[in-house]
């Protein structure tokens, strides 16, 4: 059998998985987008802090997918919580730093402008400060969503949903017939849900940038 | 395309609408800091009037400003606004009273123009008409088109930024105007056009402007005090610019004020307010005979005289010389180079009247003749300047 011939003899199963892959992608990154924004909008202000919160979240990157997987399986079981707290981990660090990045890259004069004609700091904020950092962050959050949709994968390994199921498997059965197939047909899913997703965001962009401040 | 269109739809210069500001004792002292950068700084800013604040960089001049609107909070001392504590008004309400305009005009890159200048009427809870009428109302107060509201700011110039700077900060009518600096970032010639604009609007809406600069030329031009500041925010002098000008308080004001004191206090004197000779020159109309007009001349001991047109406007110079030879006026002589209406500032008039060897002549609203101008004029009237603010000692910092 060859690749094309098991793909279509497995579509009923390689679409759910990669539904599911996409879909677990997509909420974590919506998790850390809250809460990496949250903490880029509380240390933004404080060059101490933004270091500190940079360090932190660039310390878990450099911890291997498998060996923080590996942690949280005892304390959290398999499936999907471990899959879930992993990707947000992974998710923060692009986003905490193109938010600290875009905020603080406001002209002081506008925000300066922003209070003195009676904006409040919420206001400031909101109105002003979040809407021209906005590119940045999007930025930042279309780079998580890259380096998730590989390390999704991984997740498989503690019993997680999507397309690593198949990477997984086919690596385990590695010289029987069609182990080849799987593996390949689990990472090509992966590659074009990763090119779709980043189209959407090119979308996503055009759609949210103020036109004022669209390259 | 007439001209008598303008200005008929707008209220007089009469009322203003600005307040008088106080401040008291103000003092801005930094945590860790020895010297405090605002020592305890006193003045009264009259009602409907443009002060200015000038002084070298780092003296506290902005410092002081913005304690007017509290972005940034005096540590000890009162500010009033038309009477009211400023310290006792919550601060964000305080600033949508207050316009506040800055360098580069600090609009929001991601709004329109439109958006940028509703922002305080959106504040303040217009509704959409309201606002919108009021946009339009002061794109065209500042000069700019109906079709600029689109836009976005990177689309306009660093002129047309300013003018929506100064339309968005007076957008909600505030009786206050802060100004830091506004046209620090344009090239000379629309810093200019952009001062002529101010004192224009000024004339129709009569706020109560701060306006804070380190150059002390764009302080007397537009300035109807200007207070000198020094070292942390130490009032040197504060005085209208004619006095300052004839007599500066001390050297470090005198220094500030540079050289040539006297070629600036010619740009804030007009040619309507001196004693021109108004009949001082022989004046002839073109269809006059030449022997005619040599025989006055000779007889006035007069070298010059002016040709007038049939309109009574000044148009040729004859020489006496030039009439022995001449057949016509329409040819003798030479034509008109600078003319000088009553509007002129003396400035002008010095210029009119080196260019044209001795004499300008001076017009009146509709080019009509008037009289002549000379260099002894100019140097009387400095003079007179000069004496009016040496004889009675000024006074700082304060008004009746």
């Amino acid at each position: 059998m060859n690749l094309w011939d098991f793909i279509v003899d497995r579509w009923d199963r390689l679409l759910p998985e990669a539904a599911l892959h996409a879909s677990a992608v997509i909420q974590c990154t919506a998790i850390a987008t809250v809460i990496g924004v949250a903490i880029g909008i509380g240390v933004y202000r404080s060059p101490a802090g933004s270091a500190v919160a940079t360090a932190l979240t660039s310390a878990i990157l450099t911890v291997p997918s498998f060996a923080l997987l590996g942690l949280l399986i005892p304390v959290l079981g398999l499936g999907v919580a471990p899959t879930v707290v992993a990707l947000v981990l992974y998710a923060l660090l692009p986003i905490v730093r193109n938010t600290i990045v875009g905020l603080s890259g406001v002209d002081i004069a506008i925000t300066d402008a922003a209070k003195g004609i009676g904006m409040n700091r919420t206001r400031v904020l909101t109105r002003v400060e979040l809407r021209l950092a906005w590119p940045a962050i999007l930025a930042g959050i279309r780079v998580a969503t890259q380096l998730l949709m590989g390390i999704a994968a991984i997740a498989a390994y503690a019993k997680g949903p999507g397309l690593g199921t198949e990477i997984f498997s086919g690596l385990v059965r590695a010289g029987s017939a069609n182990a080849t197939n799987q593996a390949l047909a689990g990472t090509l899913g992966i590659i074009i849900l990763a090119l779709i997703v980043d189209g959407a965001f090119v979308l996503l962009g055009r759609l949210t940038i103020p036109r004022g401040i669209r390259d | 395309m007439t001209d008598q269109t303008t200005d008929s739809d707008q209220p007089g210069p009469a009322d203003h609408t600005g307040v008088e500001i106080t401040l008291e004792n103000v003092t801005k002292r930094y945590p860790g800091q020895k010297a405090p950068a605002v020592d305890n700084v006193s003045m009264t800013l009259p009602a409907g009037q443009i002060t200015v604040f000038v002084g070298p960089s780092g003296c506290g001049k902005t410092t002081t400003m913005k304690m007017i609107n509290r972005l940034i909070e005096p540590t000890s001392g009162r500010i009033d606004l038309g009477g009211e504590d400023v310290l006792k008004i919550d601060p964000d309400r305080l600033r949508r009273k207050i316009g506040y305009a800055i360098q580069q005009a600090g609009l929001f890159p991601h709004m329109t123009v439109a958006q940028n200048v509703s922002v305080v009427p959106g504040l303040l809870g217009w509704d959409k008409k309201r606002t919108a009428a009021r946009v339009e109302e002061m794109l065209d107060l500042v000069g700019l088109d109906p079709d600029f509201a689109t836009r976005f700011p990177r689309q306009l110039s660093g002129g047309q930024q300013q003018r929506v700077g100064v339309a968005r900060a007076l957008a909600a009518d505030p009786p206050v105007l802060l100004m830091d600096e506004p046209f620090g970032a344009v090239d000379p010639i629309t810093r200019g056009n952009l001062q002529d604009e101010l004192l224009r609007l000024q004339g129709e809406l009569g706020k109560t402007i701060v306006f804070v600069t380190h150059d002390f030329d764009e302080a007397v031009k537009l300035g109807d005090r200007i207070a000198v500041l020094g070292a942390r925010s130490k009032v040197l002098q504060f005085d209208t610019p004619e006095a300052i000008l004839a007599n500066p308080a001390d050297d470090t004001v005198a220094g500030f004020v540079g050289a040539g004191a006297s070629l600036k206090q010619l740009s804030l004197l007009r040619v309507r307010d001196v004693e021109f000779d108004r009949d001082k020159a022989i004046t002839a109309t073109l269809d006059d005979s030449v022997p005619e007009l040599r025989e006055r001349l000779t007889r006035g001991k007069l070298h010059f005289a002016l040709v007038l047109d049939r309109r009574n406007r000044p148009v040729r110079w004859v020489h006496v010389r030039d009439l022995v030879s001449a057949t016509s006026l329409a040819e003798a002589g030479k034509p008109v180079g600078d003319l000088v209406s009553l509007k002129s500032t003396l400035r002008d008039a010095l210029e009119a009247i080196l260019t044209e060897g001795g004499n300008a002549a001076v017009t009146g609203a509709k080019g009509e003749y008037l009289g002549t101008i000379g260099l002894e004029t100019v140097t009387e009237a400095i003079a007179a300047l000069r004496e009016e603010y040496t004889d009675e000692p000024t006074t700082e910092g304060e008004s009746a």
